[in-house]
């Protein structure tokens, strides 16, 4: 199944960030085990998986804030380092929980990153101008950082990744906390800027975020890669429709293609029934759980 | 460059909380000089000059180690385990010596703008004390050690109960013990050798003699010297292997 993921690869893009052998111990726990992963050029990639999967720990190794137990990371072939600034320079980061500068303002913020990657002072104005139009923050620009809602913080903090125009884009868990329409709205700024070539490596819990975004995902549980494929293929494997219902006391589920298939299928149910797409959970449950079983 | 942008993210967030800070700074110094000074000072003399002279370089020497010290540890350690924005700096192209540096250098400036209060609260209580060119170098050498120990104490220390721990176990000791508020050779032998191999004495001694024993005058700077070297070398060591 692996192997399937690796031809999309392979069929034209280069590939621009390599993960050999990559492991992560935290004393006991094993939070990445031996990732083997290869990611395209300009491909938008998404990282999915449950709770203490590995997904943050993978971005961290990525962007040096960990160093691996063994194996590497390369990018454009060049295996990384903390002391590396060129490759540095190259990825930007969007971590899974808010780092921002609080006591600085949203602009303060965007300088101080435009400072550190070397942005003239004119190109770095422009740029800050630039991104907080892009993200909506411009009436804000002066107001402390710690004063915006969250949206506005993620959105921030997505600016401030972007500032230095870096080739790869690191996201964990963007759009955690966010309204419908904001998430919305994240989801096609960040599809423009991965049509305008950008490399994204995303990690989330929702698999429709996936589905949206993601031309090849790969699934993480308990710090290993279990399946390796686009979103289509991956929910195909469950089906994409959840028919839940209570039965001898507990609630079980059924999965179908359509759900006019799982409609039929409730018809002659009693009780409460409910019908809903298929998340990751879902398929992530129903995938292991096949393995197991042989 | 971008050590240039670390001490500006500092004197932004100087500027943004610049009375808090100053007023904040002021304290401690106020009450060693009315307690030290007025209170027990007026009639003591130590070494053939008045208590109060004989305290205020001690007063600096202290002053400026706690603020170089905790400013920088306690930023350090909040923004590594509370506020995360440390990250923002590990991932920057920036090199872990280029990093080490633009904080220590933050830090040892905050230690030089409370040794500036102290000398005009000196000025304010009329205590004899001559501000030359030695002072500055020795105090600016003491902000620098103590601001990298705190680089170093702020990466290696986990939680604030740890970092409070090191502030009561070892810099609260030092402040009181290095001939700050008395003469060294009131130590009995054995402990006073010791506290002789501690920064903070050489601060003391220096900003007390002034050079008038050329070869001590020497020594002191050249240990400060040292052990800013040790703690620079420490410090960005830890920064390369920090998680
Ligand atoms: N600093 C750390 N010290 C010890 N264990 C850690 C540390 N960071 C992560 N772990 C462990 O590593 C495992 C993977 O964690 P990680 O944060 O990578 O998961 P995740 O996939 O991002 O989960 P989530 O979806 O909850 O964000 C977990 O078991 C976690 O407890
Ligand atoms: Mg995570």
């Amino acid at each position: 199944m692996i192997d399937d993921g690796e031809e999309v690869v392979e069929r034209g893009k280069a590939n621009l960030l390599v993960f050999e052998s990559l492991t992560k111990k935290y004393g006991a726990i094993t939070a990445v085990d031996n990732l083997n992963l290869k990611i395209g050029r300009s491909e938008f990639f998404g990282l999915l998986g449950p709770n203490g999967a590995g997904k943050t720990t993978t971005i961290r190794m990525l962007s040096t804030l960990t160093t691996p137990s063994s194996g590497s990371i390369y990018i454009d072939g060049l295996k990384i380092d903390r002391n590396l600034t060129g490759i540095k320079a190259r990825i930007g980061v969007v971590p899974q929980h808010m780092n921002l500068e609080g006591e600085m303002t949203a602009w303060q913020n965007l300088e101080l990153h435009g400072r550190l990657y070397g942005l003239k002072k004119e190109a770095r104005q422009q740029r800050i101008e630039e991104l907080l139009e892009f993200t909506e923050l411009s009436d804000r620009a002066h107001d402390l950082a710690r004063k915006l809602s969250g949206g506005m913080k993620r959105k921030l903090m997505i600016a401030r990744a972007l500032m230095h125009r870096p080739e790869i884009l690191l996201m964990d868990e963007p759009t955690v906390g966010l309204d419908a329409a904001v998430r919305r709205k994240m989801w096609d700024l960040m599809k423009g800027l991965n049509k305008n070539g950008l490399t994204v490596l995303l990690t989330t819990h929702y698999i429709e975020e996936a589905e949206i975004l993601c031309g090849r995902v790969g699934l993480m549980n308990g710090g290993k890669l279990v399946e390796l494929d686009t979103p289509d293929n991956l929910i195909a494997k469950t089906g994409r429709f959840v028919l839940e219902y209570f039965e001898n006391g507990e609630t079980r589920s059924r999965f179908f293609a359509s759900r006019q298939d799982a409609i039929q299928s409730a018809a002659g149910m009693e009780g409460g029934v409910n019908i809903r797409p298929a998340n990751l959970e879902d398929t992530f449950i129903t995938l292991t759980n096949r393995k197991v079983g042989g | 460059m971008q050590f240039m942008t670390i001490l500006w993210q500092e004197y932004v967030l100087f500027k943004a909380k610049f009375w808090s800070i100053t007023t904040g700074t002021m304290i401690a110094p106020v009450l060693y000089l009315i307690a030290f000074g007025w209170g027990l000072g007026s009639g003591m003399q130590v070494g053939g000059s008045s208590y109060i002279d004989f305290v205020i370089p001690g007063i600096i020497a202290l002053t400026t180690m706690t603020v170089s010290f905790s400013t920088i540890a306690n930023d350090i350690n909040i923004s590594r385990t509370y506020t995360m924005t440390f990250e923002e700096f590990m991932i920057a192209p920036v090199s872990m010596l280029v990093l080490a540096l633009g904080k220590i250098t933050a830090g040892a400036l905050r230690g030089l703008y409370s040794a500036f209060i102290i000398i005009l609260l000196a000025m304010i209580f009329r205590a004899g004390l001559q501000v030359d060119g030695y002072l500055l170098l020795l105090t600016t050498l003491n902000c620098l050690v103590f601001s990298a120990l705190g680089f170093t104490a702020g990466l290696l220390i986990q939680s604030h109960g740890d970092m409070a721990k090191f502030n009561s176990f070892i810099i609260t000791p030092m402040s009181f013990l290095c001939g700050t508020f008395f003469p060294l050779d009131r130590m009995p032998s054995g402990i006073k050798e010791f506290i002789w191999l501690l920064p903070l004495t050489h601060t003391t001694l220096a900003l007390r003699d002034r050079g008038s024993d050329i070869l001590s005058a020497f020594i002191h700077p050249v240990v400060l010297l040292l052990y800013l070297l040790i703690f620079l070398v420490v410090g960005v060591m830890i920064c390369n292997r920090a998680e």
